[in-house]
């Protein structure tokens, strides 16, 4: 059996049902293949969104996203979409085509070391120099992917290597000593937690985007309500605990709702469930330990403990097991503390900072848009952003409501995220509506999935807060760089309905809140991907806002 | 207060390990003094005996930073005091009278190390030990001029 035959029935087994890719020289063997084999190809118009559509199914999934592409350009097309699926703990297989094993090293025509350039944005790499090692690369490659803390996985197959038979083998399990994703958390630790949080004043949750990995959304809302604790989350854990549910105080961080920010530098114990103590979502490290606050990490990755603050409680293990033991001790304990006093506090922090925005208006603005988008939408919609200010404003004015159906690039930021993985989610959970909340920046950087959207019959909806500037930039140069604005002015070029139309998908411009109603109404029922646009004035700023570099406390209110 | 910490680790046999752990450092801005790689009694692992200056925080996330790599099978610190660790250097030495020449090869055996090379210009020496006691060695034989020197970084096994 040649090597391609053998990655392509290796994947079958795996049972990869889509792959996201773009074919070229180096790959033309596996591609042949696949004509044969009962795998849905979804063709790109740009390998970042090849990695990017898999990194959406994969996130909605919770299975492994398959992209592949050729060598050289092809594969470093791929970076970016690596780097973000890295930064997002996100299980993503990469197949790259690489020049025959005899060319390597000779700088051949479409030559890369792709293996050297993604050995720091994979949680693996493998080149396999013989045929025969085939199957076991791509068992070990999903294992790795979807186990433990997830990630990509690059495979980068030379030319020949496709091309060579071999007697193969294909394994039904793997195991690599040195890799034991399957860590039992200690039962003494979570005593300890226990009693930390059953003493506790002022409890307060943190959920990070490891909660909605391991799908732990009960579980978390279990042990909020039986310790009457509120929750906020990380940017990434946006929506792993209900937005409207009483203990929810929504995202904390940059891009977080005030409230948040206020009340966790008054908590005395932190449980922060599967985060990694972002920048953004803690702000700076030594104000935010300042406040004597204690804190109990669970994590899977053992490595995130400490590295950027010191805890007092570590739990290392998979975050539904520990909070399902959490909850067992928690309740054997029979110990209920009256919070009383503490929920009247969040409450009342809470009512002063919600009741500050005036909504009332004719005019568009951001907020009022997501606002209305929430109430439009069904709420099993998935959701994805850009990055920039359409996605802060989607954390602070968005609320999901159902646990697990909203996804951004929280980690690496990268523009051009949202729509693309917004069709892997679409991909992946055909029968729910797929809504890419975006910005005018952003779309543009894969606005050419557009083409993909349309003829692979994969339609989503990119609702377009479009300022005609790269806001979150412009907003800065507003408020830290004295007006000094350069490099920002996008002109409202292309005209974004136009371009949604010269794609064959349905544009949109809306001119009031009553014609974005409409607007999105039309995009539910529509069969073809629409691109609303939304214009909004350059000038709006997102506020509260926690400049980068500062403490929580800090958060500029307007 | 940062010292010498010496992290022994044992890892596949197999192209590219190498790269995947220094770069790990290089990416996480951690600086390495000195890293020995070579076969261990079993082929298919190698051991990567690694020094570094570092405190206690740092050291305790570099080594869960390695145990995360894939390829790396296990990591040790090793205590100095409980450790025989070794390091071994070779060193050229301007050598064109007959007095420096005695001289040399008496520090020499002084050091317990080894002429190993001789001509009518230079004397090589050979010299083994704990990177305090080749620095004492380079100290004293310096002034005789050192034409070239090499050295090797440590290699370590714990006692016992």
């Amino acid at each position: 059996m040649s090597g391609a035959k053998a990655l392509i029935k290796a994947l079958k087994r795996e049972k990869v049902e889509v792959i996201f890719g773009l074919p070229g020289g180096a790959i033309m063997r596996v591609y042949d293949e696949l004509y044969d084999a009962d795998i849905r190809h979804i063709l790109v118009r740009h390998e970042q969104s090849a990695a990017h559509m898999a990194d959406g199914y994969a996130r909605v999934s919770r299975r492994a996203g398959v992209c592949m592409t050729t060598s050289g350009p092809g594969a470093t097309n791929l970076v970016t979409g690596l780097a973000t699926a890295y930064m997002d703990s996100s299980p993503i297989v990469a197949i790259t085509g690489q020049v025959p094993t005899s060319m390597i090293g000779k700088d051949a025509f479409q030559e890369t070391d792709i293996i050297g350039i993604s050995t720091p944005i994979t949680k693996y790499n493998m080149q396999p120099r013989d045929p025969s090692e085939i199957p076991l690369t791509v068992k070990k490659a999903f294992y790795i992917a979807t186990t433990g803390r997830p990630g990509p996985v690059l495979i980068d197959l030379p030319k020949d290597v496709q091309d060579k038979t071999a007697d193969m083998v294909f394994p039904d399990s793997v195991k690599i000593r040195g890799y034991n994703p399957d860590v039992q958390p200690d039962p003494s630790a979570i005593a300890k937690a226990a009693d930390m949080l059953l003493s506790a004043e002022r409890p307060m949750i943190m959920s990070g985007g490891g909660v909605i990995i391991a799908n732990a959304f009960q579980e978390l809302q279990a042990v909020a309500e039986f310790l009457q604790a509120p929750v906020v989350t990380t940017f990434k854990g946006k929506g792993s605990f209900p937005e409207n549910h009483p203990l929810s105080l929504g995202p904390v961080g940059m891009h977080g709702h005030p409230e948040a920010n206020k009340l966790i530098t008054e908590a005395d114990v932190l449980l922060a469930v599967a985060s990694r103590f972002s920048d953004r979502s803690v702000g700076r490290f030594d104000d935010f330990i300042a406040t004597g606050i204690k804190i109990i990490h669970a994590d899977i990755d053992p490595s995130e403990i400490e590295k950027n603050l010191p805890v007092h409680i570590p739990i290392i293990g998979d975050v539904k097991v520990i909070l399902t033991e959490l909850l067992k001790v928690l309740i054997k304990k029979a110990i209920k503390k009256d919070r009383t006093k503490w929920l009247e506090r969040v409450e009342e922090v809470k009512q002063q900072f919600r009741n500050r925005q005036d909504l009332g208006s004719k005019e568009i603005t951001a907020p009022k848009i997501l606002k209305k988008l929430r109430e439009l939408l069904p709420i099993d919609t998935i959701v994805t952003t850009e990055v920039g200010q359409n996605q802060m404003w989607a954390s602070l004015h968005f609320d999901v409501i159902k646990p697990g159906t909203f996804f951004s690039s929280t980690g690496l930021g990268t523009m051009g995220f949202g729509f693309p993985a917004a069709i892997g989610a679409k991909v992946a959970c055909p029968n729910v509506p797929v809504v890419d909340i975006a910005g005018d920046g952003s779309f543009g950087m894969t606005a050419n999935s557009l083409a993909t959207s349309v003829l692979e019959k994969i339609p989503v909806i990119v609702v377009i807060l479009n300022n005609s500037v790269l806001g979150m930039v412009a907003q800065w140069q507003r408020m830290f760089y004295n007006r000094r604005m350069i490099a920002v002015d996008l002109h409202n070029v292309p005209d974004m309905v136009k371009l949604a139309e010269a794609y064959g998908a349905q544009g949109i411009r809306v001119q009031s809140m009553d014609e974005f109603s409409k607007a999105v109404r039309l995009a539910l029922k529509s069969d073809v991907t629409t691109v609303i646009d939304v214009p909004i004035s350059p000038e709006e700023n997102v506020f509260p806002f926690v400049v980068p570099g500062s403490a929580l406390k800090d958060m500029v209110l307007a | 207060m940062n010292k010498m910490r010496i992290i022994s680790t044992i890892v596949e046999n197999k192209p590219g390990v190498l790269y995947k752990v220094s770069n790990m450092f290089r990416a996480r801005g951690f600086n390495i003094d000195s890293i020995t790689v070579g076969t261990t009694e079993k082929t298919d692992l190698s051991r990567m005996t690694i020094v570094i200056n570092a405190d206690e925080p740092t050291l305790k996330q570099l080594v869960k930073q390695l145990a995360k790599l894939i390829d790396v099978v296990h990591v040790d610190v090793i205590d100095p005091q409980n450790a025989i660790y070794r390091e071994l250097a070779l060193i050229k030495l301007n050598a064109i009278e007959t007095k420096s020449r005695l001289e040399i090869i008496s520090y020499a055996n002084v050091f317990d190390s080894k002429v190993v090379d001789v001509s009518t210009e230079h004397i090589t020496v050979e010299i083994t030990g704990t990177p305090e006691k080749i620095d004492a060695f380079i100290k004293i034989i310096s002034p005789f001029g050192i034409k070239e020197l090499a050295r090797t970084g440590v290699t370590a096994l714990t006692r016992g």
